[in-house]
């Protein structure tokens, strides 16, 4: 009898695949001499991670837990697991970041900020300053990252609510608007100041423009610059099937990596980039045939490309000492793993590092951290046990990071074992 | 006991005769739609039907896909953009419309849907996408 319960919990198991998911941590796949520890689980998405100089760490929720949408995480006994949580921030959302004494953090159409007092403590968590509302917020590409630059400016990625700014977005036959209205008010970076309250458009500026969505950016303090990883386009193939196949459209375009000085234009939506041929295309809902330029030659193009559709969801400069020369002043980016390669196989997943010399890659890009996907069969985003999203470094060079897939944050530390 | 083991067998002949259904009608609609879901809906919905976390909503055991089967159609015919809760969560891309299929192509493919990621859910005929195609047109 027991034998024939089994048996049918098993088939039920099966049919349905409601206990495929379980809490196993994944071991992550690191260089030698790396170590991981599993600093908190569970947490639900988490998106962006931030850490004070004493410690703490700040994660930011996408969407909110028992009603609080950050939550602090510190380690008591120094042994690198959180073992006290506190949790504060009626918002959902992504960006988080600390600067001269404030945290900062978004939700999907504001950013807020709050004080820390002289015990590194937030003074008051319920009444954060806002200093930006009102920013676009139609869903897609919503979240709203920001970096600082320490010298009285935020910057806050607004991504443009569109794929390709199709009259009716992602459906195939349908043109891309000339202009595309979506870049007045989203598909770049705006610069706001850190101490004025309720600003919207009317008080920041379009820093740079073009950048169909912004995940991953970071001030890079060596060269003073902000620079910043965008999710390239989708669905070259399933919108124009006629110029571009399964295969073309799981590689292209490349997902971009760019410095961003004030008033550039990276070109979205009129171009892409093509890693094989080198430059930027025009796009097929303007005009483009696959290899037609137009005058995207005018735009920007990448310091690095990267394979297509990862989605570079962070970007860290490294400037600890902790890890070695080697990573000194490099850029490590998570990706977050592709869905619009498919019928292809998945690629990202993973948290890749480009070594860097005066703000320019000085070598080509390596996987530094793998298997956050957990080694699932056929992998789809969904079958994913983690996807890499926010990383973070606290004052001995040590990295965090964030995942919001599985809810686990790592504290990746050098041991030379 | 004896009755619990024979009415648990039982259950699972009927289990098992449903998931082989041998309808000839049903299994050519089902290839046909599968044809029409790796061109038109994998990329997004993905090969397991299980979408992408936030972005694209599931096709499994959902309201959606496995309730009101006019409701599906226009859902094809006329794209979907709206916040909507899905199985507990949000999908933030929008589905457009795929005015290029034919009615024939859209009851294949929902039939597909409805039958396959472990649903089970009755066919949909040509009949009805024509009516709510002709509902659209007026």
């Amino acid at each position: 009898m027991n034998r024939i319960i089994l048996l049918v919990v098993v088939l039920a198991c099966y049919t349905f695949s409601a206990c495929a998911q379980t809490g196993t941590p994944v071991s992550l796949k690191l260089p030698s001499g790396f170590k991981a520890i599993v600093v908190a689980e569970k947490l639900s998405r988490a998106r962006h991670i931030a850490v004070h100089t004493n410690g703490d760490v700040y994660v930011k929720l996408e969407r909110l837990r028992d009603g609080k949408g950050i939550i602090r995480l510190r380690d008591t006994n120094g042994d690198g697991v959180a073992d006290e949580q506190f949790a504060f921030g009626n918002y959902g959302g992504t960006g988080i970041a600390i600067s001269n004494g404030y945290l900062y953090a978004s939700s999907d159409d504001e950013v807020f900020r709050y004080k820390f007092n002289n015990k590194n403590e937030i003074e008051n968590p319920d009444a954060p300053e806002k200093i930006v509302t009102g920013l676009v917020n139609k869903r897609q590409h919503a979240s709203k990252s920001i970096t600082l630059d320490g010298k009285g400016f935020i910057y806050v990625n607004i991504g443009a609510p569109s794929n390709a700014c199709q009259e009716q977005d992602r459906t195939a036959g349908s043109p891309g608007q000339m202009p595309c209205p979506i870049l007045e008010t989203a598909g770049g970076i705006w610069q706001f100041r850190i101490d004025k309250l309720n600003q919207s458009y009317a008080d920041g500026v379009r820093y740079v423009t073009g950048l169909r969505n912004v995940v991953g950016l970071d001030w890079n303090t060596s060269v003073n610059e902000l620079f910043v990883t965008q999710h390239g386009r989708d669905q070259l193939n399933t919108l124009h099937p006629t110029l571009f196949n399964n295969e073309q459209s799981a590689e292209l375009p490349a997902e971009e990596f760019f410095i961003a000085k004030k008033g550039m234009d990276f070109g979205w939506p009129y171009c892409y980039y093509d890693p094989f041929q080198k430059k930027k295309i025009q796009s097929p809902e303007y005009g483009g045939d696959g290899k037609k330029e137009g005058d995207c030659g005018t735009k920007e193009q990448p310091l690095y490309a990267f394979p297509a559709h990862w989605g570079p969801n962070a970007l860290l400069f490294y400037t600890g000492n902790q890890f070695g020369s080697k990573y000194k002043d490099g850029a490590f980016i998570a990706f977050h793993g592709s869905w619009n390669r498919a019928p292809l196989k998945q690629g990202g997943y993973n948290v890749v590092f480009v070594p860097m010399k005066n703000g320019k890659p000085s070598g080509d890009y390596e996987i530094f951290a793998d298997d956050f996907a957990g080694g699932a069969e056929n992998l789809t985003p969904s079958k994913a046990k983690h996807r890499p999203c926010g990383l973070a470094m606290d004052k001995d060079g040590a990295m965090y990071i964030a995942d919001d897939q599985g809810g686990t944050i790592w504290k990746i530390i050098y041991t030379g074992k | 006991m004896k009755k619990l083991l024979i009415s648990f067998a039982i259950l699972t002949l009927v289990l098992l005769m449903s998931f082989t259904s041998s309808q000839p009608d049903l299994k050519i609609s089902m290839q046909r739609g599968k044809k029409v879901y790796d061109t038109y809906c994998l990329t997004c919905h993905q090969a397991d039907g299980a979408g992408v976390p936030r972005m694209n909503p599931p096709l499994i055991k959902t309201t959606y896909v496995l309730g009101d089967k006019k409701r599906l159609i226009n859902i094809i015919l006329k794209g979907f953009n709206e916040a909507v809760e899905i199985n507990g969560d949000y999908y933030d891309n929008p589905m457009p419309a795929q005015p290029q299929l034919n009615d024939q192509q859209i009851a294949d493919v929902l039939t597909y849907v409805r039958n396959s990621f472990g649903n089970k859910a009755s066919a949909v005929g040509i009949g009805e996408v024509k009516v709510e195609r002709m509902k659209l047109k007026k």
